[in-house]
C-alpha cells in the first residue's frame, strides 16, 4: 500500500510555519515530545512512546561459536523491523533504504561504540559465546524512528538478563531462572541517538521531527551521544552543507538532551525493578491505561461448565448416524482386492488412462481405510521382491482382502511398476 | 486458568485497549493474563493489480513474532486467523481493495492464537469494517487426566494432551475455525465446543461492554 502523499498546500504550511518559529504540535525548536518507556514482563522487552511513535525492542539470546577473527568476544546482532503496522508505506520481508540506514545506524551507535562488554560475552574461548541478539519493532511511524529506537534497544539491553552458566571441564551447564538468578549484561555507557532536521538549506533546525516535519525537511543530522559527552557517531544525510558552528550548536543541544534521556531511562528501571522486588504483577498488560474510554479490563470470570457433558454427548449421540452412510466394504468381484476397497469411487469416474491420477486415487481411498493401505503397500513390497503370495492370503489380518486368484499368476513377475499397473486394472475392474 | 473438574473452568483476566496506534486506520491490544497481542488494520485501500480480487476484498494477514523473522508457525497462524476473517467480513462491499491486517505478537503466555483472534476482531470493529457477525477465540486444553482447561498459559499447554482453538461466531455461536493439536476423542472434542461457545459469552459480553464503554459519551 502506498503512502497518502502530502499535498502541496500542506507542504507550504508547514514551511511557512516553521518559517515563524512554530510547530504543527505546539513544541517550541529544540523540545522533544512526550517520552514514555514501558516495560514488557519478561527481561528484555521494552516500549517506547516518543509521542505518538511507538518502538517495541526485544533482546534475546543463544550459545553459538564465536567469530574466527574474535574468538574470545559475544555477538551483537541488531535487527530493525519495519513492520507494516507502523505505517502502511512499509512492506513486510523486504530491505528497504530507510530499514538498511535505521539498522546501520542503529549498529554503528549501539556496537561500534563498545557501550556492552562483549568479552563478558565468552563462555568458552573459541567454542561458545553469547549471542546477543536486539528485535526492535516498529509500532507506529510519527517521526524520529531512529531516537526511538535507539532509546528502547539500550534500555531493553540495560533491562535484559541473561541465565547463568557454569563450566566443569567440557560441559556447558545453562541455568534455568528457577535455579540461578539471571545475569544482567555489562554496559559501559549508554549512547542515545538524538535527531536534527534543517529546513530551508539549513536556516532552520528542529530537534525530534515528528512525521509532517521529515517529510518536508531537507536534511537530517542524528548524533549519538552519551551522557559523559562522548559522541559515539555523527550522520548526516539528505545532502545539506552544514557549518562548523551548526554542528558544534547540534552537539551541544545533544548533549542537553542525552542527559534528560538518560536519567528517564534510569529512573523507568530503578521503577521497573521495584515493582518486580514488590512481587507485584509487572509489565504490558499492567500498562493499560485504566481511565481511557477505550479501555476496559475484565477480572478472571468463571466458565459455566454445567451442562457441558450432557450437551457434548447429545452432540455426539445425534452424530452417530453418518458413519452408517460410508458403505461397508464390498468386494465388487470375488477375489479382486484392491486397495481402500468398497468405498464408492468418485474420483477416476472420467479417466482411466492417467497412471498418475490412479495412485494418487489410492493413496486417498487409502486413507480413508485408516491405513489398510499402508498395509497392503507393504505387501506388495513383498510381492516385488519375489514373496510367495499364497502366503500372503494366509495372513492373519482379516480386514484386508488379498489379491487371490488373479494375482497368483502374476506375481511371480510382479515389479514396483508392474502392482500399480494392476491396481489400476481393479479400478477399472470396479467401474464396470 | 484454573484446573478443574466439571464444574468450574475459567478465563485469565481480559483486557483491550482500541485506537491506541495513530496510523492504522483500526488498532487493538488485547490481553489475555499475560498473553498480549497488538492489532492494526489499514484499508480498505488501494490493492497490488496481482493480489486483486474483482468482486471483493483482498485481505491480508500477518503475524510479527516478538523475535526473528516469521516463520511456518506464523504462517500457520496467519492463515487461521485469515480464514476467520474472511468469514465474518463482508469483503464484497469492497471490490477491488485491500485490507491488511497485523498482529504484532506483544507476549505469548499461551493461548496465542486466540488472543491474536480477539485482537484481531477489536481492531477491525475499530476500524469500522461492515461485517456479518463478530468472533472470538477461545482456546482449550486437554491435561493427562481428560479434564479440560479454557485459557491455558503456557505452562499448561506444554503439559497437556490435546490443545484445541476455536474461532466462534457471536450470532448463533457456531465455530467459524478449528485448529488442533494431540489427540483426543470425538466427545472430548463436543465437549471443548461447547465449552468454548459457553466462555464465548463471556467474550461477546466483554466486546459489547468495551463498545459500550467507547461510545458511552457521544450516545448521551
Amino acid at each position: 500500500m502506498k503512502d497518502t502523499p502530502l499535498a502541496n498546500c500542506e507542504r507550504d504550511f508547514l514551511l511557512k510555519a516553521i518559517e515563524e518559529k512554530k510547530r504543527l504540535d505546539g513544541r517550541q525548536t529544540y523540545d522533544y515530545r512526550k517520552i514514555k518507556i514501558t516495560f514488557g514482563t519478561d527481561y528484555g522487552c521494552c516500549f517506547v512512546d516518543l509521542g505518538r511513535t511507538r518502538v517495541m525492542a526485544q533482546v534475546s539470546c543463544e550459545l553459538v561459536a564465536p567469530k574466527e577473527n574474535r574468538p574470545n568476544e559475544g555477538i551483537m546482532f541488531f535487527n530493525i523491523e519495519l513492520s507494516p503496522m507502523a505505517s502502511p508505506a512499509f512492506e513486510q520481508g523486504r530491505q528497504s533504504e530507510l530499514s538498511v540506514k535505521l539498522n546501520r545506524q542503529l549498529e554503528r551507535c549501539l556496537r561500534n561504540s563498545k557501550c556492552i562488554d562483549t568479552e563478558s560475552l565468552c563462555v568458552v574461548s573459541g567454542e561458545k559465546v553469547w549471542q546477543i541478539r536486539v528485535d526492535v519493532h516498529m509500532l507506529n511511524h510519527d517521526g524520529n524512528l531512529m531516537d526511538a529506537a535507539s532509546i528502547a534497544a539500550i534500555t531493553a539491553l540495560c533491562h535484559f538478563r541473561r541465565p547463568d552458566v557454569a563450566i566443569q571441564g567440557d560441559e556447558v551447564t545453562v541455568f534455568s531462572p528457577e535455579e540461578r538468578d539471571p545475569i544482567p549484561l555489562s554496559i559501559y555507557h549508554m549512547p542515545i541517538s538524538v535527531s536534527f532536521s534543517f529546513f530551508q538549506q539549513g536556516t532552520y533546525l528542529l530537534v525530534d521531527p515528528c512525521e509532517r516535519e521529515e517529510r518536508v525537511m531537507d536534511g537530517l543530522l542524528m548524533i549519538a551521544m552519551n551522557k559523559h559527552r562522548e559522541i559515539c557517531s555523527i550522520q548526516s544525510s539528505g545532502g545539506i552543507m552544514l557549518l562548523k558552528d551548526q554542528v558544534m550548536r547540534c552537539s551541544k543541544i545533544a548533549s542537553v538532551k542525552v542527559s534528560e534521556i538518560t536519567e528517564l531511562i534510569g529512573k523507568a528501571l530503578e521503577n521497573d525493578k521495584k515493582a518486580r522486588k514488590a512481587g507485584g504483577r509487572c509489565g504490558f498488560a499492567e500498562s493499560i491505561p485504566q481511565e481511557r474510554i477505550t479501555a476496559l479490563k475484565m477480572e478472571e470470570s468463571p466458565v459455566e461448565m454445567m451442562d457441558v457433558t450432557e450437551r457434548a454427548n447429545d452432540i455426539v449421540q445425534k452424530a452417530e448416524a453418518p458413519p452408517q452412510t460410508v458403505p461397508s466394504p464390498v468386494v465388487p468381484v470375488p477375489g479382486v482386492g484392491q486397495v481402500g476397497q468398497g468405498l464408492q469411487n468418485t474420483w477416476g469416474l472420467e479417466d482411466d488412462d492417467e497412471e498418475e491420477e490412479e495412485e494418487e486415487e489410492n493413496g486417498n481411498r487409502g486413507e480413508e481405510q485408516e491405513g489398510k493401505a499402508s498395509k497392503m503397500e507393504k505387501y506388495e513390497k513383498e510381492e516385488s521382491r519375489g514373496g510367495d503370495v499364497v502366503e500372503i492370503s494366509d495372513s492373519e489380518e482379516e480386514e484386508v482382502v488379498i489379491l487371490h486368484p488373479e494375482t497368483s499368476d502374476k506375481a511371480p513377475v510382479n515389479t514396483g511398476s508392474r502392482s500399480s499397473s494392476h491396481q489400476k486394472g481393479a479400478a477399472k475392474s470396479k467401474k464396470k | 486458568m484454573e484446573v478443574c473438574g466439571s464444574s468450574n473452568v475459567s478465563l485469565r483476566e481480559f483486557g483491550c485497549e482500541q485506537s491506541l496506534l495513530s496510523r492504522p486506520d483500526g488498532s487493538a491490544s488485547f490481553i489475555q493474563g499475560d498473553t498480549s497481542v497488538l492489532a492494526g488494520v489499514y484499508g480498505p485501500a488501494e490493492v497490488k493489480v496481482s493480489k486483486e480480487i474483482y468482486d471483493r476484498a483482498t485481505l491480508e494477514v500477518l503475524i510479527q513474532p516478538k523475535v526473528g523473522l516469521p516463520s511456518v508457525r506464523e504462517r500457520s497462524q496467519e492463515q487461521c486467523v485469515r480464514e476467520t476473517c474472511e468469514a465474518s467480513l463482508l469483503l464484497s462491499l469492497h471490490p477491488r481493495s485491500s485490507l491488511t491486517l497485523i498482529l504484532q505478537v506483544l507476549h505469548d503466555d499461551g493461548s496465542l492464537l486466540s488472543c491474536a483472534l480477539n485482537a484481531a476482531c477489536m481492531a477491525l470493529m475499530d476500524a469500522g469494517l461492515p461485517m456479518s457477525c463478530l468472533f472470538c477465540g477461545v482456546t482449550c486444553a486437554i491435561d493427562t487426566d481428560g479434564q479440560i482447561i479454557t485459557d491455558p498459559t503456557a505452562a499448561q499447554e506444554k503439559e497437556s494432551r490435546a490443545l484445541m482453538t476455536f474461532a466462534i461466531d457471536s450470532t448463533e455461536r457456531r465455530v467459524l475455525m478449528s485448529s488442533t493439536k494431540g489427540s483426543f476423542t470425538v466427545h472430548e472434542l463436543q465437549q471443548c465446543i461447547a465449552v468454548s461457545q459457553k466462555a464465548s459469552e463471556k467474550i461477546f459480553q466483554f466486546y459489547r461492554d468495551s463498545v459500550r464503554r467507547r461510545y458511552s459519551k457521544t450516545l448521551e
